[in-house]
Formats: C-alpha cells, sequence, structure tokens
C-alpha cells in the first residue's frame, strides 16, 4: 500500500509534465460571445454537482472565466442548469 | 433616439393552453412594437422541462425576444411581467455587438448545433408528457 502511493507520487508529476500546456480555448477559437441559453455548451464548465470549474482546470483566461460564470448564471436563473445537483452529465 | 439590443426569456407557467400561451405571447410582442421597439427574432421552445421546481411547478413555456427598444423601455416591459400571473420568471439581458453576430449567425445556421439542441429537447418532452399531468393538478 504504502509503496503503490509512493510509485504515483513519483510518476504523477512526471506525467503531468508531458501534458500539453493548458490554454483558453475561446482565445484560441475566437469565441467573443458565450451564449447562455446552451446548455449543451456550458456544461462543459461544470463538475458533476453543477459546480463552476475553476480556470485552473480549464485553462480559460480571466476575461473568459468571467463570461463562463456569468452565462451559468444566468442559465441557472432561467432554470435550465440546476443550481444544486447530483450525477450532472 | 437610439435604440438598443436586448434579448428577454419569459418562462410561463404550464397550467396554460397552447391558445393562452400564444396569446400572452402576442401581448408582449404588440408591447414591444407599440413603445417604438422592433421585435428582430422570436424563438418558442415550447414546453420544456426545469431544472428546478418554480412556483411548484416542473415544468414551464419558454419564449426568447430579441428586440431592439430604447432603454427606459426595459422598465415598463418588465414591470408588465411582474404584474402578470402567467409570468413565472423572466431574464432581460442587453446585448453587445458580439452577442448581435452570435445570433445572427445561429438564425443562419452557421455556428451551434441547433440540430442536436432541439434533438435534445425533444427528448425531453418525453418526459414532460409524463410530468405533465403533476402541474395540472395544483
Amino acid at each position: 500500500m504504502a509503496q503503490t502511493k509512493e510509485t504515483n507520487f513519483v510518476f504523477a508529476p512526471q506525467t503531468r509534465s508531458l501534458n500539453r500546456k493548458k490554454y483558453c480555448r475561446f482565445k484560441k477559437s475566437g469565441i467573443k460571445y458565450i451564449d447562455y441559453k446552451d446548455v449543451n455548451f456550458l456544461s462543459k464548465f461544470v463538475n458533476e454537482q453543477g459546480k463552476i470549474l475553476p480556470r485552473r482546470i480549464t485553462g480559460n483566461s480571466q476575461k473568459y472565466q468571467k463570461k463562463v460564470a456569468e452565462a451559468i448564471k444566468r442559465a441557472r436563473f432561467i432554470a435550465i442548469m440546476p443550481f444544486v445537483t447530483d450525477g450532472y452529465k | 433616439m437610439s435604440l438598443k439590443n436586448y434579448e428577454s426569456v419569459i418562462i410561463l407557467t404550464p397550467v396554460l393552453s397552447e391558445q393562452q400561451m400564444q396569446d400572452a405571447v402576442k401581448g408582449y410582442r404588440e408591447l414591444i412594437t407599440e413603445q417604438g421597439g422592433k421585435v428582430i427574432h422570436e424563438n418558442n421552445w415550447g414546453l420544456a422541462k426545469l431544472a428546478y421546481p418554480i412556483n411548484k411547478k416542473v415544468t414551464g413555456f419558454y419564449h426568447i425576444f430579441e428586440f431592439q427598444a430604447e432603454p427606459e423601455f426595459i422598465a415598463t416591459l418588465e414591470l408588465s411581467y411582474r404584474r402578470d400571473e402567467r409570468v413565472m420568471r423572466f431574464l432581460t439581458t442587453a446585448l453587445d455587438k458580439h452577442a448581435v453576430i452570435y445570433n445572427e449567425r445561429k438564425r443562419k445556421g452557421e455556428i451551434g448545433n441547433t440540430k442536436a439542441a432541439e434533438a435534445a429537447r425533444a427528448k425531453k418532452k418525453e418526459e414532460i408528457e409524463l410530468i405533465e399531468t403533476e402541474d395540472l393538478e395544483d
């Protein structure tokens, strides 16, 4: 048990560094407006509980993270996305 | 006299009949045009399932207006939404230039998987039929 933990610790950072650098998908693909009515798209930015994912996971730039957050909050208000849930997606 | 672009989503109570729903929508369409506004586009999602209950209802009629109006008109419009018992919830947003372009392109079908979205909505409709009776009992 102790051994597996140790190996995980050793290998995790290495595999991580092999991953490509994170980037902002909005900047890359030139999306200027995030539609709050598009649930399929917004659901990429929440976890199974319906919580908004942080920037360190999605890689969004601050400008677009704010827009994503605003869009998700609007979607929640018009009841097309849940405020709280379990097993979303 | 400068018109701004707005978008308004309203959720109407599911106890209305199809005709009553159309009447309610028609009323707002007229209100917008009467007050010097211009309706650019409308979208009716029909009866849709809510992500959480509102006023103890689990479904609602969604209607979306995209319109141009003077900023002063928004207060009038929202006041009439508040006075109207048929409207369970509303959201009016000002559209920036990117949003206007986005909506235009979406209408032409250039962006957005509208077909996928509609398919998903149609699938949900089946579920709604089961729930519908629940709402009407209230």
